[in-house]
């Protein structure tokens, strides 16, 4: 272990310290204003969780203040993957602050953006967790406070039975994830960093036999699982997607993901990699082989079931099953022997999921926008919105072509990225299922077009009114998906291409 | 002295019964209580481990530590969801919470 440098490690962490003072500031706000002025508390979380933003992108690894590495008595590690995603998740959450201001019930609660946060900073520490103490702790940080933001409207039934029904899900994943934990911990003969179990499994001992060590290996990716929502762990996807208040599941949809994506690939890269052999058998094999399964399943169910929604929340619930289907395409890809194509496959993974976070909150805003003004969910309500609220409709159709991977939207390209790594990695079969699914995926998102277009309705002569936050939303949403989509594509995927390889070398 | 194998059966011993409390309970009480137990099964195998294998280095006492506050704050919030479903509909039994169905 290195010389402790007190300002250092600060510096290492300085987002989540930053987080934690933004929560206070929070219950402060919410304490001291009076009922007229309570919209502050959303401007000045999403300001905040903004600036938080920027701190990982001025400190990032590399440049002089904090060397790569791992600080705090090796519980957090500090390097390009955690920091993109850390930027990810904060960008997530402050969008998200922005799209409650308004709704009903939520919006001017001080304690809603102080549960946000909290879960923000879960996320953020997620994102850099090199120990199984730190990964079960980031976890939980996250989840709790989803439970409740899930639960928020507390007389809502809906709202109410999605939280329980993700509390009990949540709950029993994480303690079967936390027992596997607990079998690594004595599998490597007491050792919780991540970074230094590899090395003792690879010792001896289990020569014989792999298989307490795949067994605990499969509880871990059952955790990981029911947070990315990959089948067959997404029973409660739609359910809680529905129920919960929209802005939470616009934030559930993305940072959640995309903080168990980064551990994800951060566990078993460092836990499993290709160097550990028990009996003559890779464990890596083992865990790629599970995770092209579940990228499969995931991909054809998500993509089937959503054919068959009516209400809106719904059927985005199933098309980010189906997009946890395509990113996993990705962590299957990590099984390249070059660190070439390994760099590959992990920018494809952060560009898809920092492309998804735009990509699903423009859907969610219009979504949030839509039921607020109408009261309505169902997709057959959304007829005749090109001709109530033109600029509306054209954020949606640019969401939805992103979703369903169509140029000039960004979505096309992160699925490019991602097919490419997996064919590079020798999964070209992968890489043909994720196409033909894609094409499915495609119709029903061409549907909810279609009935926004085509059909007409008699309150075509209502506008939906957009406030000036939400204005905001849409624009940078908007422009971040087409910027990505166009010409931001490439010289974006090079340089995660070269920060990824930076992790590798 | 018992041998560790000994600690580790007791633990999944606990971590099958608190698993098949989760699956089979229809009461959502009763539900977190089975998650409770799978937590403490954890536990065990950690204390067993950490004593047999690393005394000297505290990482397993310290785990243990935090699974104990994480359950207890999972317990509070999730109490806290099962007695507001109890408001609304009377009724604590899963089964019973079935608005959204696909």
């Amino acid at each position: 272990m290195t010389e402790f440098d007190l300002a250092t490690s600060l510096l290492a962490i300085l987002p989540e310290i930053a987080l934690t003072v933004l929560a206070m500031i929070v219950l402060f706000l919410d304490l001291s204003l009076p009922e007229s002025q309570r919209r502050t508390i959303a401007v000045v979380s999403s300001i905040g969780l903004a600036f938080t933003a920027a701190l990982p992108l001025i400190l990032w690894p590399g440049s002089a203040q904090v060397p790569e590495g791992l600080y705090w008595g090796c519980m957090v590690r500090y390097d390009v993957l955690s920091q993109i995603f850390k930027v990810m998740v904060l960008l997530a959450a402050a969008i998200t602050c922005l799209m409650s201001i308004d709704v009903k019930g939520i919006g001017r609660k001080g304690e809603f953006y102080l549960v946000l946060i909290v879960s923000t900073l879960g996320m953020t520490l997620l994102a850099g967790a090199a120990d199984l103490i730190m990964v079960f702790l980031a976890l939980e940080t996250t989840s709790i406070p989803l439970y409740i933001l899930a639960a928020f409207k507390r007389d809502d039934n809906k709202s109410v039975e999605s939280g329980v029904k993700y509390f009990l899900f949540g709950s029993f994943s994480s303690a079967i994830l936390l027992y596997g934990l607990s079998l690594l911990y004595g599998f490597s003969g007491g050792q919780t960093n991540l970074y230094q179990i590899a090395g003792v499994l690879n010792s001896e001992a289990f020569a014989n036999n792999p298989l307490p060590i795949l067994g605990a290996l499969a509880m871990v990716i059952v955790g990981f699982g029911f947070k990315i929502s990959a089948v067959p762990f997404h029973f409660w996807t739609p359910d809680v997607y529905e129920g919960a208040p929209t802005p939470v599941t616009a934030f559930l949809s993305v940072a959640s993901k995309a903080a168990s994506f980064a551990v994800l690939v951060r566990f078993l890269m460092a836990v499993f990699p290709a160097s550990v052999v028990i009996g003559n058998a890779e464990i890596q094999n083992f865990w790629v082989q599970l995770m092209a399964a579940s990228a499969v399943i995931s991909m054809t169910i998500g993509n089937v079931v959503a054919l068959a929604q009516r209400n809106i929340k719904r059927l985005l619930a199933y098309s980010s099953i189906a997009q946890a289907g395509y990113t996993l395409m990705g962590v299957a890809a990590l099984q390249a022997t070059s660190a070439d194509v390994q760099a590959q496959a992990i920018a494809s993974i952060s560009f898809y999921m920092f492309m998804y976070v735009f990509t699903n909150l423009l859907a969610f805003a219009v979504v949030v926008l839509f039921s607020e003004a109408t009261g309505s969910e169902t997709i057959a309500d959304l007829a005749g919105l090109s001709r109530r609220s033109p600029w509306l409709a054209l954020m949606m159709t640019i969401g939805l072509l992103s979703l369903a991977g169509v140029p000039p939207a960004a979505g096309f390209f992160g699925k490019f990225f991602l097919f490419n790594a997996a064919v590079q990695a020798d999964l070209t079969w992968l890489a043909i299922i994720g196409v033909l699914n894609a094409i499915i995926g495609l119709y029903y998102y061409l549907v909810v077009i279609k009935v926004m277009y085509v059909d007409r309705s008699e309150d075509e002569d209502k506008p939906i009114p957009v406030s000036r936050p939400y204005v905001w939303v849409l624009a940078i949403t908007a422009i971040v998906v087409i910027v990505l989509g166009t010409f931001g594509a490439q010289p974006v995927f090079d340089w995660a291409v070269r920060s990824a390889s930076s992790l590798l070398g | 002295m018992v041998p560790l194998w000994a600690y580790l059966l007791v633990a999944a011993g606990l971590f099958c019964i608190g698993a098949y409390g989760v699956l089979s309970r229809r009461n959502a009480v009763a539900v977190l209580m089975g998650v409770e137990l799978m937590l403490n099964a954890v536990n065990i195998n950690l204390v067993a481990f950490w004593r047999y294998l690393s005394p000297l280095n505290m990482g397993g006492q310290a785990f243990v530590a935090f699974v104990f506050v994480v359950a207890a704050a999972e317990a509070a919030v999730g109490l806290a969801i099962i007695i507001s479903v109890y408001r609304s509909r009377r009724s604590v039994i899963v089964e019973d919470v079935d608005i959204m169905k696909w």
